[in-house]
């Protein structure tokens, strides 16, 4: 292990050795005397009534020990933002895969036998499969009781809506006049799957005090105890959550999977259960980036200068309302892009369909919206004749500039973001000798695509309880799960920092309900950020305690005492005085004071918005969205103009993370980000027919292999300390996706001269506009 | 269910057990034998996380049925290290940060160790078409191909 304590350094990460020696153990890994295995029923009508259940052959085969419906469970909904769904479907069910019954068994073969014995009647409804369907003044509608459901936010919705919502600031309708020119475009996303690469999996279990104990693949261990608790109707100190290690979430993770299922089953038959969906349930049952179309119209001066945007947009919420709401005022938050933007008006609707439920995704709501505003900028430029990173320095937010409603923003780097980006990529030179040079003999052309990007990182609460040990070494417990991305090296990293200890020093204690306090999940790239506002305080706090001990023991005023690197406390400029951590913790735990233990505690929350300069309707509350993050890209592609085929070639992508914490674990990000956009670009999509998801696996699903990913990946890390924060530290988990469709959008139409305003950017799209075009 | 013998070697071990007929080496491997290095992402052929060693040929244990691995010698990242001391792709995983979730990474071990075996010198397009059937979605894959390059340069400079 490392002995650096400094922040910035690329040490490996804490459990890079468990990882490579495969003993890290996932939920999947994990085993207990006479566990269960179950299995889920999944629904094969998109939209049907529950006529009834016949789980008699079931119940009858050997080596089954439960078989639970909607009627064994109670009638408890649950939901982040709207209390909508039910662990398995009760009295309808409103897309194919959704769980409708569930089975433990002595083994998955047997478990997955029975369900199939289950005999479910169904009286058919008709569906909605689209948004526009779910539109139609004569549309079933998906929820009937939604007025009923319980809602944390300040909810506008009719017929088949789940959230109507408006931003407006400054005087759109009179704007326009002034505009010499408008661009005006419909951009369409689809739907896109996490592919994580860990399905779904829980293991519940019970113990003989009442209590339900759950392990699972999840971001949150505390979202995951309040829908277990919700659904089962249980008190939440009833019910523990734990995650072990996690592969890979992307938003995916954040609501729950099997846990409640798992929990249930448990319940039902006192032992152990595991359930692991398989891919195909997984692909089926879980989640999808919300699709969208986006119409968006903007006004500029001759000179370039944005005056206006007005936007309208419909989302595909799915069967459940899952995070629907805030991805969607996220994209009307973000459709603005990082420019000043004096008048503007966006409408949002999503909705509900007879399919997946859509949800959270890297970069939720902001990578629909991005691909709108970035692929429009340029169409802006092209009508301006003007050179995009000019035209987009021309109107990016400057040092002093607020966000919407006078949101603070820290340091607005979107322009040095796109300068280095020019620089580095030699955009200037390389995309005139792009212009110039002629059809390769094969067909192809390439071309140099820019977009920028702007997101937040915080939100929500955390908290830290840091235990200074008896030898000095430091546990602590945070709540964070680190889903992939590195969050506990980058804790264990800050919390060495400010204690002046090497980092193999720290102890970072599993996210589990009963030891961790609350974090309210690994979302909007937050954790880093706000991590390191509690390990500040709760670091502090500990030293404050320190110093007393080692004034004692150095016989000086604690006035007297400073940290020295290595887990000492000297006396003020004579670092040969000191005592170490250790003889000050010993002191503490057995003879005065008692065990030092720091706490921190942190809610992100900024002024409300100023209703006079914006107005929000049917929004969630802006003032707790974060702090501003800025980035961008630059793509070249190659477009083969005989099969319409685009490949990625070499791509520069710059971030202001404030500070890097871990140089190469950022860098990371910013890669592994760049070429999940390349997957939601070029290849990605979940196809229905009439609600059947017709590519439910990785065989008809394609997400980028080794062969796919650029040549070239210039990963360009720039720091400028965000001033919120007390290491100065800025999220980068989700950023580096954001930008990526439209930049490679931008270089498509660079290189052969159409564009495409359809995600993703298929062969078939491609060669179409070719034809069209002509040659 | 019916019930075979299979007898085999994992990683320098002997093993003998008797398993379902039809079962699958990931299963045997997982529930029976307790390695649980090889991941069962997608248990049908699609994604690599399942990659092992069978007599020298990287194999898909959600593949490859227990029953036909009689007499088989079968090398999993779980035993890759010997003695406590890492494989050079492992040490390289860690050092390049190579891991990000790290599901795939066993898989993505074994896929690099089947190449460097039979093509010590490889070069970038050489290892980027070998990882080219296991899949990650955290990394872009680029840290994994300097891992294997990295790797593959230090057997070298041991061999020489």
């Amino acid at each position: 292990m490392s002995q650096v304590s400094e922040l910035g350094a690329s040490m490996p990460r804490l459990e890079a050795s468990a990882k490579a020696t495969g003993v890290a153990r996932y939920t999947a890994d994990l085993a207990f005397p006479n566990m269960l295995h179950g299995a889920v029923l999944m629904s094969t009508s998109a939209h049907a009534r529950i006529k009834s259940y016949d789980v008699s052959a079931a119940r009858a085969l050997p080596g089954v020990r439960a078989v639970m419906t909607g009627a064994d469970i109670p009638r408890k909904r649950f939901g982040l933002m709207i209390a909508d769904e039910t662990a398995l479907a009760i009295d309808k069910v409103r897309y194919i895969g959704e769980p409708v019954a569930a089975v433990a068994a002595i083994d998955r073969e047997t478990a997955l036998a029975a369900a199939e014995l289950i005999q479910v009647e169904y009286e058919d409804l008709p569906g909605v499969f689209t948004p526009d369907e779910a539109m139609m003044p004569d549309a079933a509608i998906v929820h009937e009781t939604f007025a009923a459901y319980p809602k944390n936010f300040d909810c506008i919705a009719d017929g088949n809506a789940i959230s109507i919502a408006q931003v407006l600031s400054g005087d759109p309708d009179e704007a326009w006049a002034e505009a010499d020119v408008v661009v005006e475009g419909v951009y369409e996303t689809q739907a896109q799957y996490h592919a994580y690469m860990e399905p779904v999996a829980a293991v519940a279990d019970v113990d003989g005090l009442g209590r339900v104990t759950v392990w699972s693949s999840t971001q949150s261990v505390f979202r995951t105890q309040i829908c277990i608790a919700e659904a089962l109707d249980l008190p939440r100190a009833k019910v523990r959550s734990i995650s072990p290690y996690v592969g890979g979430g992307f938003g995916g993770k954040s609501e729950p999977g099997v846990q409640i299922i798992a929990a249930l089953l448990a319940r039902e038959t006192g032992r152990a259960v595991k359930v692991v969906l398989s891919r195909q349930e997984d692909m089926m049952m879980m989640r999808s980036r919300h699709p969208a179309r986006i119409h968006l119209k903007t006004g500029a001066r001759r000179d370039g200068t944005i005056l206006v945007r007005t936007g309208s947009v419909v989302m595909d919420g799915g069967a459940y309302a899952d995070d629907s709401p805030a991805a969607m005022h996220m994209v009307l938050h973000f459709l603005r892009g990082p420019y000043r933007v004096p008048h503007l008006r966006f409408d949002g609707r999503v909705l509900y369909t007879n399919k997946l439920r859509a949800a959270a995704f890297r970069g939720v709501g902001n990578a629909q919206a991005t691909f709108a505003c970035e692929s429009q900028i340029d169409e802006l430029a092209r009508k301006l004749s003007l050179d995009p990173i000019d035209l987009r320095l021309r109107n990016v937010l400057q040092q002093g500039d607020s966000w919407l409603g006078k949101h603070p923003i820290g340091s607005a780097s979107i322009g040095e973001c796109l300068q280095r980006v020019r620089s580095e990529s030699n955009w200037d030179a390389r995309r005139a000798a792009l212009a110039e040079a002629p059809t390769s003999k094969s067909g192809k052309r390439r071309g140099l695509g820019v977009s920028s990007v702007v997101y937040t990182c915080a939100y929500l609460s955390t908290s830290a309880i840091v235990r200074l040990l008896d030898d000095g070494t430091v546990t602590i417990a945070t709540g964070a799960v680190d889903i992939g991305q590195g969050s506990d090296t980058a804790i264990a990293q800050m919390c060495a920092a400010a204690l002046r200890l090497p980092v193999d020093s720290v102890n970072i204690v599993q996210a589990d309900t009963d030891a961790t306090p609350f974090n309210s999940g690994t979302n909007a790239s937050r954790i880093t950020y706000m991590l390191g506002q509690v390990i500040a305080q709760a670091t502090d706090d500990i030293v404050s305690q320190l110093f007393p001990h080692a004034a004692e023991l150095l016989e000086c005023s604690v006035e007297d005492v400073e940290l020295v690197p290595g887990g000492r406390v000297a006396i003020k400029g004579v670092k040969e005085r000191f005592v170490s951590f250790a003889d000050c913790s010993r002191r503490a735990h057995f003879k005065a004071g008692g065990p030092i233990i720091g706490r921190g505690s942190y809610v992100f929350r900024v002024e409300e918005p100023d209703t006079e300069l914006t107005i929000n309707k049917g929004m969630m509350s802006l003032a707790a969205i974060g702090t501003y993050v800025f980035g961008a890209q630059v793509v070249e592609t190659e477009v083969d103009e005989v099969t319409g085929k685009v490949e990625v070639v070499e791509a520069w992508s710059a971030h202001d993370v404030g500070r890097a914490v871990n140089r190469q674990a950022v860098e990371g990000q910013i890669e592994g980000g760049l070429v999940q956009g390349i997957g939601f670009a070029l290849m990605e999509e979940l196809v229905w027919s009439d609600g059947q998801l017709t590519n439910p696996s990785f065989m008809d699903y394609k997400i980028p292999c080794s062969l796919d990913a650029p040549e070239n990946i210039h990963a360009i890390v720039i720091e400028n300390p965000e001033p919120t924060h007390p290491f100065g530290v800025k999220g980068i988990g989700e950023p580096p996706v954001i930008g990526i469709a439209p930049a490679v959008g931008n270089a498509v139409e660079h290189a052969v001269n159409v564009r495409v305003r359809q995600l993703p950017i298929t062969s078939e799209r491609v060669l179409r506009c070719l034809l069209d075009r002509g040659s | 269910m019916a019930k075979v013998p299979v007898q085999f070697t994992l990683n320098g071990e002997e093993k003998a057990e008797f398993v379902d007929a039809g079962a699958t080496l990931i299963k045997v491997l997982r529930d029976k034998l307790g390695d649980t290095s090889p991941k069962g992402g997608c248990n049908q052929g699609t994604c690599g996380s399942c990659s092992v060693i069978i007599d020298g040929e990287l194999r898909l244990s959600c593949l490859t049925l227990a029953e036909t691995c009689n007499g088989a010698d079968i090398l999993t990242t779980g035993g890759l290290a010997r003695d406590g001391v890492l494989h050079p792709l492992q040490r390289a995983f860690m050092d390049e940060f190579a891991a990000q979730c790290g599901f795939c990474t066993p898989g993505m071990i074994m896929a690099a160790k089947a190449l460097l075996d039979s093509n010590p010198k490889p070069t970038r397009e050489d290892v980027i078409d070998a990882l080219s059937g296991n899949i990650c979605r955290c990394t872009g894959y680029e840290p994994i191909i300097r891992a294997v390059l990295t790797a593959a340069r230090s057997n070298s400079q041991n061999a020489a």
